[in-house]
């Protein structure tokens, strides 16, 4: 990438408070204030906040903004009441996944769309090629928003102490508009890191006063600012997948096991369905490989490429890994064949620069939090 | 961060004490590496006995993010490791001059390019 990476909104604030930024998808990110497992802990045990600016904001309106997503992505968008979310995501005509999504049905006639930072480009364009013959609008917003997160267990009373937004009555994966500290916001009960939380999008010029505003509301309990290390950790316990490591253009959602998105029983046709089709029934009766969960029985860590092997042959690829601060030792996610896949089955290893070391296979996710 | 004057440094980022009496000197990752590589939660030390080579790798240290060589700052042979830091690795990143020190070496030979904590910092400024 020759181009300069792109800053948010709140690049000053987060250099006045020491983090350590990472080029990451062509912006200049935050990947950590102190230590990554100190704010990772922070999220499961308090709160953490998050600057999420690099995602990609794709607003659809129109009469037909509905039916156009139900064409061009693979669930049944449609159905979604006002004030909802929705986890989709966007196929090829070969069924390989462009991206994984979060859609937000603002009103009747109004969606907004998140892509990752990686594929907003992709997305975009692929919504717009395939919003013709729709009456509908594909409008590229992702200079509209700033994305603040906030999560952890602490983080409803955080932010109820900031708005007069009925947090009670917003669900998971449920998004309505409000104003937080003063702030218009978006305010969605959604997250990427297994915890309780919120996800705020506003105008960038807005963005540092909000945060500073959730930093002072989250002194007492604990809230500290968090980079994208402890996010990974995050979201790799909560066996939630990253576009690029377990999804990919070459995987379906049958292949990562998210073939629950694909919703065939909606209405019309859409990009995609029949290699889907074909794609659920490899999955059903001869699936080439399951995504797993791998648990270290050392205490080396498995990294995305490195061969699962088992009686000296190699039998799956790891997609992500890192040492998981909740459990205290290395985890990975893998796609393994499926003689091996079974939670609980033995022998099987990680080829950790040529030496094996023995792993467990366990079901996702490695962690789940108590509700 | 400041460098402590006493020590000197290699371009990788390792930090040697004065040798002793014996010609045996403490080896450690500086402040700054450990910053750059994050929380380490695993470490791979060179085991007593071992010989290393000046430049080589003598082991590996494991971040949350990668994995990074140990590279030998000086030639010879290891009278120690440091047990502290392989059962709690964290200690490179809070104390990476004192509590965090990784390995002791008899020094039989060393570059002629090792670097004083002023060098040190500059080399790290840039």
């Amino acid at each position: 990438m020759t181009d300069a990476p792109r800053r948010t909104a709140l690049d000053a604030l987060h250099r006045a408070l020491g983090a350590t930024m990472t080029d990451f998808a062509g912006w200049d990110m935050p990947l950590r204030y102190s230590s990554e497992r100190d704010e990772h802990i922070a999220v499961r045990t308090r709160a953490g906040l998050f600057d999420l600016s690099h995602m990609g904001e794709i607003t659809v309106t129109g009469p037909q903004a509905a039916a156009l997503l139900d064409f061009a992505l693979v669930g049944n968008i449609g159905g979604v009441a006002v004030g909802r979310a929705r986890y989709t995501m966007i196929c090829n005509a070969e069924g390989g996944i462009l991206d994984d999504l979060i859609v937000y049905r603002l009103a009747d006639e109004e969606y907004m769309v998140v892509a990752n930072a990686s594929n907003a480009q992709v997305v975009l364009d692929a919504l717009t090629e395939r919003a013709a013959g729709f009456d509908a609008q594909v409008r590229d917003d992702r200079d509209a928003y700033a994305l603040l997160a906030v999560q952890g267990p602490e983080s409803p009373g955080i932010l109820k102490s900031l708005t007069d937004a009925d947090l009670d009555g917003l669900k998971y994966y449920a998004g309505l508009p409000g104003t937080v500290a003063g702030v218009p916001a978006l305010i969605a009960r959604t997250g990427y890191t297994g915890e309780d939380g919120f996800e705020l999008f506003v105008a960038p010029a807005d963005a540092e006063k909000l945060w500073h505003a959730l930093t002072e509301a989250g002194a007492d309990a604990g809230l500290v600012p968090c980079g994208l290390s402890c996010r990974d950790t995050l979201r790799l316990e909560a066996g939630m997948p990253l576009y690029g490591h377990e999804l990919t253009t070459a995987t379906t959602p049958f292949d990562a096991g998210l073939g629950r998105v694909v919703k065939f029983e909606k209405e019309g046709d859409f990009v995609g369905r029949e290699a889907l089709l074909a794609a659920q029934e490899r999955a059903e009766s001869t699936p080439p490989r399951k995504l797993v969960g791998l648990i270290a029985e050392g205490r080396r860590v498995p990294r995305a490429g490195f061969a699962v092997v088992a009686d000296g042959a190699v039998v799956g690829e790891v997609t992500s890994g890192a040492p998981s601060p909740t459990l205290g030792k290395p985890i990975a996610i893998a796609y393994v064949d499926a003689a091996h896949a079974a939670p609980g089955t033995k022998g099987v290893s990680v080829d950790i620069r040529g030496s094996h070391e023995p792993y467990e296979v366990v079901a996702l996710p490695f962690y789940k939090r108590q509700r | 961060m400041s460098n402590p004057q006493q020590l000197r440094f290699s371009k990788e980022h390792e930090w040697l004490s004065a040798a002793d009496e014996n010609g045996v000197a403490t080896v450690g990752i500086t402040e700054f590496a450990a910053n750059s590589l994050g929380d380490v939660v695993y470490a791979q030390l060179p085991a007593v006995g071992d010989k290393i080579t000046a430049g080589e790798s003598c082991g590996e240290l494991e971040s949350t993010k990668s994995v990074s060589d140990l590279f030998a700052p000086v030639t010879g042979e290891v009278t120690e490791a440091n047990q502290d830091v392989v059962d709690d690795p964290a200690l490179v990143n809070s104390e990476p001059f004192a509590g965090g020190w990784l390995f002791k070496v008899k020094i039989t030979d060393e570059p002629a390019d090792l670097l004083t904590a002023d060098e040190y910092t500059a080399f790290t400024a840039g």
